[in-house]
């Protein structure tokens, strides 16, 4: 396997808080991997500069081989980089068929062609076919459950047939039984080639679906490895249980 | 609930859309054979002129979400560019050039705009209105102190159009009749292309809508340069129209006023709500005017009327209605 996501040494500081220290690691292309932490361990930030939301204040990140200096989030989503928020981020006056279309992206001229061209709606209906979303096509996003929105929003980034995918939390909030549904679509698009990078707080999910498992704490990698080892590292248990 | 057109693309033109378009261009034709007034005519222009004002401020600010208030500097612009260009008879002709110069001040106040637009749509929000509105002020002082080009605090006179004075406002009428018709199709265009999804999805989480590769920053810039050229076009019409200019008047905080409340009032991001708006303040601003007298007590009154309907329709007119139809509609659905 080859690295398809590398970072090295980044910093990022917010005035006199340092939340991303000097932090690396990397993704294998075709893994699950778990990003975990104690509350603000950085890995949102971490997120946020890997997916170009964020400048870093120094280090690198390489996706597939290149560096992603100066580059926004629109560029490297057409890369093949992408993410889902915490807050389930869909967009509310749009229905649920049009979340997924306008989630293809596109240049400038695209935008002049049809608000739903035939072949934006079939590989919208795949989509809401798979994530049982199909009857909800035509509301509006703001109409849709929570979990329906985790999905929508899950489904939405699935669009432009992304090679890495970062979740963040995908099961905060999500009843059980989603929870396995989203674990379901996450192992099944892994096999399909798409790799992933997961922030959750879920342990038994991390211990389920990912491997390996990296762990930041106060912005720095503390230990990388499978589920077991990473759960009976000293250093991981001071940092949940310690002071 | 099935509709129509879920099994193909999305289809451009409606029978319905078609027919809607058809009456409506049929009803600004026969407007002024119907009611053959001088006061009617002129309210009927400033109804008309409104209504492509509130119909492109939509773009940017019903559609995008950026409550622009400087709209009224782009109306300024336009309407001395016409008292710049147009102060001598003898330029005037048949009194059409200053219409048929109206394609080159849209387009001069679209590439002003993309400069202006870059700028100020790095603020969101509350924040670009009033980045906006302090254009506006910019522009207003630039009018009271660029004497050269505006004449002034003294004012700016273009040259009196020499049609017959029995239908004097019809010209003015038409023209800006085809601005509305101009602003309408452009916002239907809008709705029925990717561009009317990418807007709303910028107005509902820009940054998202940014990760998922829509060119935001074009689009944006696009529409807030169209919506201000048609701005900058009705500002031009208006000073031929009125014949003598001042900056208070050209350059007036209430016309960003009024075009950004009928657009609220009939339901921002349709294309029938500002047109509807504008069908509802204009009158009764002139007849308030009218009746209430001279003295600005009559925005007491306008602001009332605003307020009573925001009330009880607090998503505008269509939006509201529409909502309730739709509901009804889903409703049934789930009964069957």
């Amino acid at each position: 396997m080859s690295e398809l996501l590398r970072v090295e040494n980044l910093t990022k500081k917010f005035g006199e808080l340092t939340a991303v220290d000097n932090c690396s690691f990397s993704v294998e292309e075709g893994s699950i991997t778990a990003l975990i932490g104690p509350n603000g361990s950085g890995k949102t930030t971490v997120f946020n500069l890997i997916t170009g939301y964020l400048p870093s204040d120094s280090g690198k990140v390489e996706f597939s081989g290149s560096s992603t200096h100066g580059e926004g989030p629109g560029n490297l989503y057409r890369k093949g980089l992408t993410r889902t928020f915490q807050q389930a981020r869909v967009f509310a006056d749009l229905t649920v068929q049009e979340n997924l279309i306008v989630a293809r992206g596109g240049t400038l001229r695209s935008f002049f062609g049809r608000r739903i061209s035939i072949d934006d709606r079939s590989r919208a209906a795949e989509l809401l076919e798979e994530f049982k979303l199909s009857h909800v096509a035509d509301l509006y996003a703001s109409e849709l459950s929570w979990g329906q929105r985790k999905l929508l929003e899950f489904a939405s980034v699935l669009m432009s047939k992304p090679r890495l995918v970062l979740l963040d939390e995908p099961t905060a909030g999500v009843n059980p039984i989603l929870i396995e549904t989203m674990a379901t679509h996450i192992r099944s698009y892994n096999e399909a080639g798409v790799t992933f990078l997961i922030v959750e707080h879920d342990m038994s999910f991390v211990m389920r679906v990912c491997n390996p498992v990296i762990v930041l704490d106060r912005g720095k990698t503390i230990a990388t490895g499978d589920p077991e080892t990473v759960q009976s590292d000293p250093r991981v248990l001071d940092a949940y249980l310690g002071d | 609930m099935k509709n129509a057109t879920q099994s193909g693309a999305s289809a451009f033109f409606t029978r319905i859309g078609l027919l809607r378009g058809g009456l409506f261009v049929a009803a600004l034709i026969a407007m002024p054979e119907i009611f053959r007034a001088h006061w009617i005519w002129n309210l009927l222009f400033f109804t008309v002129l409104y209504a492509a004002m509130s119909s492109s401020w939509n773009l940017i600010g019903g559609f995008a979400g950026y409550p622009s208030l400087g709209h009224a500097a782009f109306f300024g612009i336009g309407a001395y560019a016409v008292a710049f260009f147009f102060k001598n008879t003898e330029i005037l002709t048949n009194g059409w050039a200053p219409f048929f110069s109206l394609p080159l001040i849209g387009i001069g106040c679209a590439l002003l705009a993309l400069p202006i637009g870059w700028l100020a749509m790095r603020t969101r929000a509350d924040v670009f209105a009033i980045v906006t509105i302090t254009l506006l002020f910019v522009a207003q002082t630039l009018g009271y102190n660029l004497k050269g080009l505006t004449g002034g605090a003294q004012g700016a006179g273009v040259s009196r159009a020499p049609f017959n004075l029995d239908i004097f406002e019809q010209p003015f009428y038409f023209v800006a009749a085809a601005l509305l018709l101009l602003a309408m199709g452009i916002t239907y265009f809008v709705i029925r292309t990717k561009l009317g999804m990418a807007l709303t999805a910028i107005r509902a989480d820009e940054d998202k809508a940014k990760g998922v590769g829509v060119p935001t920053t074009g689009v944006k810039l696009l529409a807030f340069s169209v919506s201000v050229a048609i701005t900058g076009m009705a500002g031009a019409v208006w000073a031929y129209y009125i014949g003598f200019i001042y900056p208070q008047f050209a350059f007036d905080p209430l016309i960003t006023i009024a075009i950004v409340l009928m657009t609220f009032l009939g339901g921002r991001a349709t294309l029938w709500g500002p047109v509807l708006g504008a069908a509802i303040l204009m009158p009764a601003q002139q007849l308030l005017a009218y009746y209430v007298g001279g003295s600005q007590i009559y925005l007491i009154a306008y602001a009332a009327i605003f307020l009573i309907i925001m009330l009880l329709l607090p998503r505008g007119i269509l939006p509201t209605l529409l909502g309730k139809r739709r509901l009804a509609a889903l409703s049934q659905g789930a009964r069957s």
